[in-house]
Order: structure tokens, then sequence, then C-alpha cells
């Protein structure tokens, strides 16, 4: 049981930091609100216009604002040396990142899609989609905080860090933001959303397997 | 089929030797930079190996 | 170990590749200007006029072959990415960086021709159809691996990363092309994709085929050279280096 134990020690430590720099998980929150309230302002208050774009701008605001949030996941233990101490731990590395990554995401993640629906109403979004709209996120944004840990562990340390990031992962998250934007248009649509949140959960299983694989190689590497 | 007619490309000229002349600028500026670069390495080297020298030589 | 792979790790070291290359570039340059050469005549003047799209067709004859090729570097870069990390060969790694550029401009080719082909036929510069929008993101990628690599000034990590980037990214091209040809087919319905026009007539096949193995021999010295200059540049201060004959002459 000790992997488990690793996991649920890494995961209430990683939140109690959270919870002690607020600020954090609320400029990513804020930043959230502020982008999806930024395009009706340039598309104009049309409804009809902002309902059919609602599903992607949501999204994609979802993708960048934890794009935002990744810098900080290993920034920190980096520099006061917990990150080499993770890596000599017994326990197999791939399973600490699980757990540094599930607690990045209950920090930044969670409150992004609590917020979603709310957002969703701005844009005049008819409850049954808000509700699609809920479930993608919480499909799709932890499979973006997977991926976009392998991007934090590949620039630790680097100047110009949180741009890099963004260069790096935006591109495998394309995937996600298709699928996850295509539930919510689909289900407006009638076209019926099964199908886009089937593949939207296949992608949050292949980011579970795999991306900690990846960053805790990137890790090993970064921390050299 | 004269030069012009060729050169005109059935009204298509524009595009086409868009395509094949920017093809063909960027495969042939690649190996010119590369060789740049390959000299400029060269010569940094060599500055580096005759700074040695002298320091060795001095010393 | 078999006699057979201990000549093998032989080439491996910079030393003795970099005098290999420096053998082999030459002959690649040559191969690549005749097919070239030979591609370009037959695409021209010997392909036949396209029923449905008069001469502008023609911009298959590049833009095909710099599609494949962009893939196709990619899919070897990370190859070469791959035995870096496992041989843990720091010339493997200079390989994969050596062709990342190449890779580049091949990309960016494919969408410049891919432009000018859709401008013609179907009236606009840019078609969101699922091939070009995944060579798009396949530049992405390239980009990616340069930024990274760039922004790294320790070489040993910035070839581990860089490996490490490509594998993870050789893994989601082919889930971007799906789900971008999904999305590509929901939206659009029945897609405008550029579809290789009419059937590959005989000649025309063979055209594609002469250019694309000219852009591979192209491709091959292009990156040989380049992994000559960065053998030079990452052994500045061996031995080996200073005795080299071109470095006399400095």
């Amino acid at each position: 049981m000790a992997m488990f134990d690793a996991f649920r020690a890494i995961v209430l430590r990683d939140l109690v930091l959270a919870m002690r720099r607020k600020t954090d998980v609320f400029s990513t929150l804020f930043f959230f609100v502020i982008v999806v309230s930024l395009f009706p302002l340039g598309i104009g208050p049309e409804m009809n216009t902002l309902r059919l774009i609602a599903p992607g701008v949501v999204w994609v605001a979802a993708l960048l604002a934890s794009m935002l949030a990744l810098e900080r996941l290993f920034a920190t233990d980096h520099e006061d040396g917990t990150l080499e101490q993770m890596i000599l731990a017994p326990q197999p590395l791939f399973v600490l990142v699980l757990g540094k990554v599930a607690a990045h995401w209950l920090a930044t993640g969670l409150p992004l899609v609590a917020m979603a629906p709310l957002l969703g109403l701005q844009y005049d979004l008819s409850v049954p989609a808000l509700e699609i709209l809920l479930y993608s996120l919480l499909l799709g944004t932890p499979a973006l905080s997977l991926i976009g840990a392998i991007g934090a562990a590949l620039t630790i340390g680097l100047r110009g860090g949180g741009v890099l990031i963004s260069l790096l992962v935006l591109p495998l998250c394309i995937p996600i933001l298709i699928f996850g934007a295509g539930a919510v248009e689909a289900n407006v649509s009638g076209l019926g959303e099964q199908g886009h949140l089937f593949m939207l959960a296949a992608l949050l299983v292949l980011a579970l397997l795999l991306a900690p694989l990846a960053t805790a190689a990137a890790l090993r590497v970064s921390a050299e | 089929m004269s030069v012009s007619e060729f050169l005109d490309m059935g009204g298509y000229a524009l595009y086409v030797w868009g395509s094949f002349g920017l093809t063909a600028l960027l495969m042939v500026l690649e190996p010119m930079l590369l060789r740049s670069r390959r000299n400029a390495t060269l010569r940094r080297i060599g500055r580096i190996i005759r700074l040695n020298r002298e320091v060795r030589n001095e010393s | 170990m078999s006699a057979r792979s201990i000549s093998w790790f032989r080439f491996s070291s910079p030393a003795t590749f970099y005098h290999l290359a420096g053998k082999m570039v030459p002959w690649f340059s040559a191969i690549a200007v005749i097919l070239i050469g030979v591609g370009l005549y037959m695409s021209l003047f010997v392909a036949p006029t396209d029923y449905k799209q008069g001469e502008g067709y023609r911009i298959i004859f590049v833009h095909v072959p710099a599609a494949w090729m962009s893939m196709f570097i990619y899919v070897v870069m990370a190859l070469w990415s791959g035995i870096g990390l496992v041989f843990n060969t720091r010339l493997s790694a200079m390989m994969a960086q050596a062709l990342a550029p190449t890779g580049a401009m091949f990309t960016f080719l494919a969408l410049w021709t891919g432009a000018l082909w859709g401008k013609p036929m179907w009236g606009t510069w840019w078609v969101w159809d699922a091939r070009l929008t995944s060579e798009l993101i396949l530049l992405f990628l390239y980009i990616g691996f340069i930024a990274l690599q760039g922004a790294i000034d320790d070489n040993r990590r910035a070839d581990r990363a860089g490996a490490i980037l490509a594998l993870v990214g050789v893994v989601n091209v082919p889930i971007i092309y799906y789900s971008v040809t999904w999305w590509n087919t929901l939206h659009q319905g029945a897609s405008v994709s550029i579809s290789k026009g009419s059937s590959m007539g005989e000649v025309m096949l063979i055209t594609m085929l002469i250019m694309t193995f000219g852009f591979w021999a192209y491709a091959i010295a292009v990156s040989l050279s380049r992994v000559r200059s960065i053998i030079l540049e990452r052994d500045r201060e061996t031995t080996w280096v200073s005795e080299l004959p071109e470095m006399q002459v400095q």
C-alpha cells in the first residue's frame, strides 16, 4: 500500500500548499472568467452568434487557463530540492507525478469546471447543453493537466517557461479541444453527444496511462 | 508550346510558379545557409585553437 | 555483444561519423539534383494537362512530396530520438536536431503549396481541410521541438528533453490526424478535401515518386551536412577537431 499512501500524501501536501497560496488558484479562475467575458465584447451581444460560439469559447478559455497554471506545477519543488527527493523516493516516480497532477487539477481544474456552466448562462446556453459542457470539461481538464504536466516537466527552470509550455503542449491538446467543444455543439444541434464524450473519456484514459510516464522521464532529464 | 504560353500555365501562372518558385528558393537557400554556418563554425573554432596556442606559448 | 553490433557502434562516435557523412553529402546532393531535375522536367512538360484543373494541378508534384517528407522526417526524427534515449548515443540526438529544421521547412512548403493550390480550385487561400489542418499542427510540433532545444543551454539536457517531446509528439500525430478528420467531416459534411484530382495517371504517379525520392536525397544531404556542423560545434575542444585538415586552413 506504500504507493497509494505516497500518492495520498503528495495530493494532500500539494492541496495544503495550494490553499496557502490561494491567489494562484483564484488568478487562474479569474483569467478564465475574464477571457470568456471578452468574446461578447469583441463579437457583439447578438444572442444567436453567441450561442453558436459558446462551446468553443468556453473550451478555448479553459485550455488557456489550465496552460497558465502549469508553470508552477514543478517550479517550487525544483527550487527547494523536494523534486530530487521525489525522484529518489522508493515509490515509482510516475505515481508521485500522478499525485501532483491530481492535486493541481483539484486546485485549478475543478474550479474551472464548476464555473463553466455559470459562464455558459452568459451565452444563453440551454440547460442540457450546460450539463454536457460540465461533463465534457470534467473529462477534458484532467487530460489537459496530465499532458500539460509533460510540458511543465520539460521546461523546469528555463527562461520564458510559461510561453514555452503552451507552445509545446497546445498542439497535443487539440484532440481534447475538438471532442470537448464538439460534444456541446453536438448536443445543441441535436446530433447526440455520446460519441464525443466517449472519445473524450478514451483520451483521458490514454493520458492517464502514458502522460505520467513521459512526465517522470522528463523530470529525470530536467532535474539532473 | 511557345515560351509565353508555357509561362502562362493556362492562366495559373501565379499559383504554379508561386509554388515551384518558393520550393526552389528554399531548397537553394537552405544549403547556402548551411555552408555559411559551417564556415562560421570553422573560423570560430580556429580562433579558439589559436588563442589556446598563444596562451600555451606564453606560459 | 556479437561482432556485428560492435562494428555498428563504431559509426556512432561523432569523429568517425563526421568523415563518413563528409563522404556521403556530395553523393546525396548529386542524386538530389539529378532526381529533382528529372522530376521537374516531367512535372512541367511530360505530365498531361488535367482535364478538370488544367495546368494548376501541377502543383501536386511539389505539394504531395513535401507533405510526405514533412511527416516522414518527423517519424525519422522521433526514431533517432528514441535511439538516442535508449543507447545514450550523442550522435543520434544530434541527428534528430539536424533533421528538425528541414522537416519544418517541408511542412511550411506543404502548407504554402497547399494554399496556392486551393486558391484557384476553391477560391480561398486557406481551406480547413483535414490534411492541411493536420499539416499545420505538425508545423506547431516542429516549432515546439526547435524552441525547446533552443531554450536549453546544456546540450545533454536539450537532447534528452527534445527526444521526449519528439516521442510524445509522434504518439500524438495519428490521434491528431484522426480527430481533425472527424472534426472536418462532421462540420462540413461532404468535405471539400484536396483530393488527388483525377485518378492518378501512370505518368503522374511516376513523376511524383521521382520528385519524392529527389526530396528524400535532398533531405539526407542537408541534414548530414547540418549534423557535421553540429558535431563541430559540440566537439570544438576535442583534439580530433583541432587536427582536422580544414582546421589547419583557418
